[in-house]
């Protein structure tokens, strides 16, 4: 039953995260905190023309927000700001509603067994809060609380 | 079979105190519940829960003043804690016990009444690294109305208060010192009563935060001296929303209401009010009587068991329990104070806390994961957070083996 949380693709996300990095060129740029669980991460984009021509992240947190960061960075690129917020959209619906699971999410299809931990939700959209925030330009650093 | 073993056999009979505890008996995620979050709070014997039941049920109605014969037994009931409480903590005096929601209310009243009325510019109040928040957050919020400052006595590697650097900040400055008897994030008992010594040596008062050491340890308020003590009912196995704050009588004398309200006053005139002595001038409005009802029957539980007793199991468990994790590879125990409570906080490399939490949780084990609210220690080690195992005399040694296995079981997932 765990195994629907911790599929094998956050697992190798978690252990490999992609694009964890700085990035020295990016022009948005925003820090996500959960301050339950202590996990922070920076959020890099750099847009062209709207779109996300570079994602990445640096941080620490547990194998799921850790996992949440790699897979969105992945999942961003080439992405326009729209396409990135629906995406979000989508995504926190999947988690906190019992709506069926859509089958436009690709990768991050992986998250569907977090919606049966409440607890760990905030992990999952650590990221996704923190993009929010980058490309609303904010200075603030987010928070899931 | 380790020495442990048989001295926790030999002395206390853990399964007729477990059958006391009906949330103990339950099945999560269909296995056994292994509850291991008892600094949190603790699970309630079935005295507790049948004294609140028997109160709504047959004794419900406000307290004082009330000539009906309802209101009259709700009121000996009640004050009867208060006694019960003043023998738990060896007060010289009912009068020196305040009923509050818990520690928190007990420090946030000190502060806003002694505290406000006493602090100045330029004053210092001395905390240490290992503070709950509840414990410190007060005191700033305080010093920065007053233009004071809150310092903090460091800790070593182990956990333990470095009291040469205690001793560099007591100065003429000092007003208060408040610090924890018993440490929540890394069971550190504190040498409180040289603390205490030390402070007073100063000039200053000394408060101690007793929520960690209320249910694991005997407290004596009038051998510490200490000049204000606070614990939570909820974790000396009472219910939530009520706790107690003890206060020297000359003190509390002197001190300013904190809430305005019934019960707390003498006289009132539209124009002027005079209050009420201690302890009824910091009780404003109705309390939680069932809740200072259930704390009673807490607090004789505990006495009828023995604190000594169940500061000897827990002591057993902690040595077993420190041994045995320690068979995991990769783990790391966070606080190893030389005197500890039975709290096990650990690392497991590279495996951040909460994910060990959920896991643990499927094999029906409850542990707290996290910062414990209190980052500053978090922040001492270097660490976002730990994974917390916490003990009551009701766990048994079979409990700290299925630990230590689901945490084997949890490295092999992740590795």
């Amino acid at each position: 039953m765990v195994d629907d949380l911790y599929q094998e693709i956050i697992l190798d996300h978690s252990k490999r995260p992609r694009n964890c990095r700085h990035m020295a060129d990016a022009n948005c740029a925003a820090e996500g905190h959960n301050p339950l669980c202590g996990d922070q991460l920076t959020l890099y984009l750099r847009m062209e023309d709207d779109r996300v021509a570079d994602a990445s992240f640096q941080g620490s947190g547990c194998a799921i927000s850790t996992a949440a960061a790699s897979l969105m960075t992945e999942t961003l690129k080439g992405a326009s700001r729209e396409q990135a917020l629906v995406l979000m959209e989508r995504l926190h619906q999947m988690l906190t509603t019992d709506t069926p699971v859509r089958n436009d999410l690709g990768k991050l299809v992986v998250f569907c067994g977090v919606r049966e931990y409440p607890a760990r939700v905030k992990c999952a959209t650590l990221a996704w809060h923190t993009l929010k925030s980058a490309l609303s330009n904010s200075v603030e650093p987010v928070t899931t609380e | 079979m380790s020495t442990a073993t048989s001295t926790v056999s030999a002395r206390f009979d853990v399964e007729k105190v477990r059958a006391d505890f009906p949330a103990l008996h339950q099945r999560i995620h269909g296995q056994p519940l292994v509850y291991l979050d008892s600094a949190a709070t603790a699970q309630k014997p079935l005295c507790v829960i049948q004294a609140i039941r028997r109160f709504y049920e047959s004794d419900c109605a406000n307290i004082h003043r009330g000539v009906h014969e309802l209101s009259q037994r709700s009121t000996a009931l009640y004050e009867a804690v208060r006694v019960k409480a003043q023998r738990f903590l060896n007060a010289s005096h009912a009068e020196e016990i305040i009923f509050v929601r818990g520690a928190t209310e007990g420090i946030n009243l000190v502060a806003g009444t002694w505290g406000r009325k006493n602090l100045k510019e330029g004053d210092e109040i001395i905390v240490s690294a290992l503070e709950h928040h509840s414990n410190l957050v007060p005191w700033q919020m305080l010093c920065e109305e007053k233009g004071a400052r809150v310092l903090a006595i460091p800790i070593d590697d182990r956990g333990d208060l470095i009291l040469e650097e205690y001793e560099k900040l007591l100065s003429p400055q000092t007003r208060l010192v408040a610090v924890s008897h018993v440490s929540n994030a890394l069971g550190t008992i504190n040498p409180i009563e040289t603390v205490i010594a030390m402070a007073h040596r100063a000039g200053a008062l000394a408060l101690v935060d007793g929520a960690q050491a209320a249910p694991h340890v005997h407290v004596d308020v009038q051998a510490l001296d200490a000049d204000f003590y606070v614990f939570s009912g909820h974790k000396v196995l009472g219910p939530t929303g009520v706790g107690v704050l003890y206060g020297k009588s000359k003190l509390l004398a002197a001190m300013p209401p904190y809430h305005g309200g019934g019960d707390m006053i003498r006289k009132v005139t539209l124009e002027k009010t005079t209050y009420a002595d201690p302890p009824h001038r910091f009780e404003a409005g109705t309390p939680n009587i069932s809740g200072g009802i259930g704390l009673g029957a807490a607090l004789d539980y505990i006495a009828a068991i023995g604190i000594e007793e169940i500061a000897a199991q827990e002591h057993d468990l902690l040595v077993y329990g420190t041994e045995t994790l320690q068979t995991v590879p990769g783990l790391r125990i966070v606080g190893t104070a030389r005197q500890k409570a039975a709290v096990l906080s650990f690392v497991l490399d590279g495996i951040h806390p909460h994910d060990i939490g959920t896991l643990l949780d499927r094999m029906g084990i409850a542990v707290r994961t996290g910062h414990h609210c209190a980052q500053p220690v978090m922040t001492r080690f270097g660490i976002p957070a730990t994974t917390r195992a916490s003990l009551a005399f009701y766990n048994t040694l079979a409990e700290l083996d299925a630990l230590a296995e689901g945490l084997k079981e949890v490295r092999e997932r992740f590795s």
